[in-house]
């Protein structure tokens, strides 16, 4: 159980450093094969048969890098007059997040409660586990329609359901299934040794819960988190196409596509967007590892 | 601080096991861990539990701490049942594993009981530097557990055992994953530890001169089904006494020699000197 005392010290420091510029040079040889290709190989595309295995080279399929950054700083067509696209993209990238955080929020509420619900009653487990299994089966497409629907009826008061809450739930939907199996994978995980400790002292489940059971689910926890803000972001860019939100990026996607055959360098805005907006998710959760990385000095490096 | 032995009969002892059975049903049937046991551990006292591996000492330990009940029999700790005393927190208890919690450093592993019983802050720091100067560790306090020794880590729990000054000590093999020499040396300062505080002890060990070392008595046991074979007064001294120069005493052979008589035969005949393993 002892851990070597250099495991630690290596998360920190300079292979931070080393690994932003990894992180650079990958993106750059993307960049660096994409254009070569493009400049050397066929115009129709690899065919093999029927198969089509690699692209046309085509400025409409595969527009150059440099067109695609340049097109950012014209005016777009939508929105405000003499708006450059980068910036309708950002804004369209900021009312993505905001949605798919607050689904990712509500996802997260939600699998922390039934994990503990499913901790504290062996019964509540073998009875709800089949269904948070089963929730994640049926597709996103089935699913967006009803939300919507059942959301429209939803007024109470002053409160009405709008659309965006619909997008809010069905990433939810999707980010609250690694959370609950994460956090009671985590919650169980203390051994039986710590569990009798607890029970020695006399502590109840609920200071055994905050003490001990919370603490010992954080390295179990970070990873559900991070799959938990991908679903919610992808959760949320779907069902933005597919509930018809505007003002996000899954819509923008669309309407860019449809000009593809004008400026098809443009196309490729929003998916910068959208790579966008799943970074800073990721960051977060990188920082909310940080934050916690007292509780995670068990953790073995992955 | 030197009356450590037991003989006060007017006393509460600290534990009175009285015709205590434990039986577990599992899939393949019944095991009986435990059959007619009668124990008597007075304030102060030092009891040992040796005997071979499954005669139920862990199971012993484990009634008398409350995290298990016995089938029948009754089981009072200093005149409390087992769970009141548990809930009164009248005894500390040590396992095998250390069983520190990796994210606390290790002040706060010790402080653990006190926090979980609402100890003020100052109340709780002035307590654990306390134990830290007693178990040697004072320059650790900021250090995490996985920064610390397999030695380290059980004078943490044993310091964290102690934290609420209990009259009663568990120790299910505490020493049992450290090498010799430490092994040696934490023996020695545990009875320094159990004469400064004056608790009585209940200490599960394998190791026969351990359990010698430590002991005021020896309770040796036999499985299957796990019964007290014999109880055997070691005359040692007082904690005072026994130093280390005390491994190479001649009385001290003498009494690991009846415990392992004990330990192998049926009734030991007589003291057939000091044996080899
Ligand atoms: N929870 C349990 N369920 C079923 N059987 C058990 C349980 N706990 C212990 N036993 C049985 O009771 C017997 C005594 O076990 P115990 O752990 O007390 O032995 P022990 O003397 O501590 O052994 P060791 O020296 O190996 O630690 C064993 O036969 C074991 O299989
Ligand atoms: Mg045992």
């Amino acid at each position: 159980m002892t851990a070597s005392p250099a495991r630690l010290p290596r998360r920190r420091g300079n292979p931070v450093a080393g690994r932003v510029l990894l992180g650079a040079a990958g993106v750059v040889l993307l960049v660096v094969i994409w254009e070569l290709y493009k400049a050397l190989g066929p115009a129709s595309g690899v065919v093999i048969g029927d198969l089509t295995v690699l692209p046309r080279t085509t400025d409409i399929a595969m527009p150059h890098v440099w067109d695609m950054i340049a097109t950012l700083f014209e005016p777009a067509s939508g929105g405000r007059k003499g708006d450059p696209v980068w910036l309708v993209v950002a804004q369209a990238a900021a009312f993505t997040l905001g949605v798919a955080a607050v689904g990712w929020i509500v996802g997260v509420v939600v699998g922390m409660l039934l994990a503990v619900l499913m901790q504290r009653f062996r019964t509540a487990e073998s009875a709800v586990l089949p269904w948070i299994i089963l929730s994640q089966t049926v597709p996103l497409i089935a699913i967006a329609p009803l939300v919507r629907r059942w959301g429209s009826q939803i007024s109470v008061g002053d409160f009405s359901w709008e659309n965006w809450m619909s997008v809010a739930v069905i990433a939810s939907y999707l980010a609250f299934f690694p959370v609950s199996i994460g956090a009671l994978r985590g919650l169980n995980s203390p051994d039986a040794n710590h569990v009798e400790l607890f029970r020695s002292y006399g502590a109840g489940w609920w200071r055994t819960l905050v003490t001990l059971r919370l603490p010992a689910s954080v390295p179990y926890l970070l990873p559900a988190l991070r799959l938990a803000a991908a679903n919610a972001v992808i959760g949320t860019v779907v069902a933005e196409v597919s509930i018809g939100l505007k003002g996000g990026i899954g819509r923008m996607i669309l309407e860019y596509a449809q000009q593809a055959s004008s400026d098809p360098a443009r196309t490729w805005a929003p998916i910068f967007g959208a790579i966008a907006v799943g970074l800073v998710a990721a960051g977060f959760i990188a920082l909310l590892g940080v934050l916690l990385r007292r509780y995670r000095r068990g953790e073995v490096p992955a | 601080m030197s009356d450590t032995t037991a003989d006060v009969p007017t006393a509460v002892p600290a534990v009175l096991v009285e015709g205590v059975d434990k039986v577990f049903d599992t899939k393949k049937g019944t095991v009986t861990a435990l059959e007619q046991i009668d124990l008597t551990v007075a304030p102060g006292e030092f009891v040992s539990l040796i005997g071979p591996s499954g005669c139920g000492k862990s199971t012993l330990l484990r009634l008398i701490a409350d995290l298990d009940t016995p089938t029948t029999g009754s089981l009072t700790v200093f005149g409390k049942t087992a769970r009141q005393a548990r809930i009164d927190q009248e005894y500390g208890i040590a396992f095998q594993q250390a069983g520190l919690l990796p994210w606390r450093d290790v002040s706060a592993n010790i402080e653990l009981p006190l926090e979980l019983h609402g100890v003020g802050k100052a109340a709780r720091a002035a307590r654990s530097a306390e134990l830290l100067a007693l178990v040697g560790l004072s320059d650790f306090a900021d250090s995490y557990p996985d920064q610390l020794s397999g030695g380290m880590q059980q004078r943490v729990a044993i310091a964290r055992s102690l934290a609420e000054s209990p009259r009663l000590l568990l120790m299910d093999e505490p020493f049992g994953a450290l090498d010799e020499m430490t092994r040696e040396r934490m023996q020695t300062e545990l009875v320094r530890i159990t004469a400064e505080t004056g608790a009585a002890v209940v200490f599960v060990t394998h190791s026969i001169p351990e359990a010698v070392y430590l002991s005021n008595r020896v309770v040796v046991m036999s499985p299957r089904p796990g019964r007290i074979r014999d109880i055997t007064t070691v005359s040692l001294g007082s904690a005072a006494e026994r130093t280390e120069q005390l491994r190479e005493d001649e009385a001290f052979f003498e009494n690991v020699s009846i415990v392992r008589e004990l330990l192998h035969g049926e009734t030991p005949v007589g003291i057939r000197g000091v044996e080899n393993r």
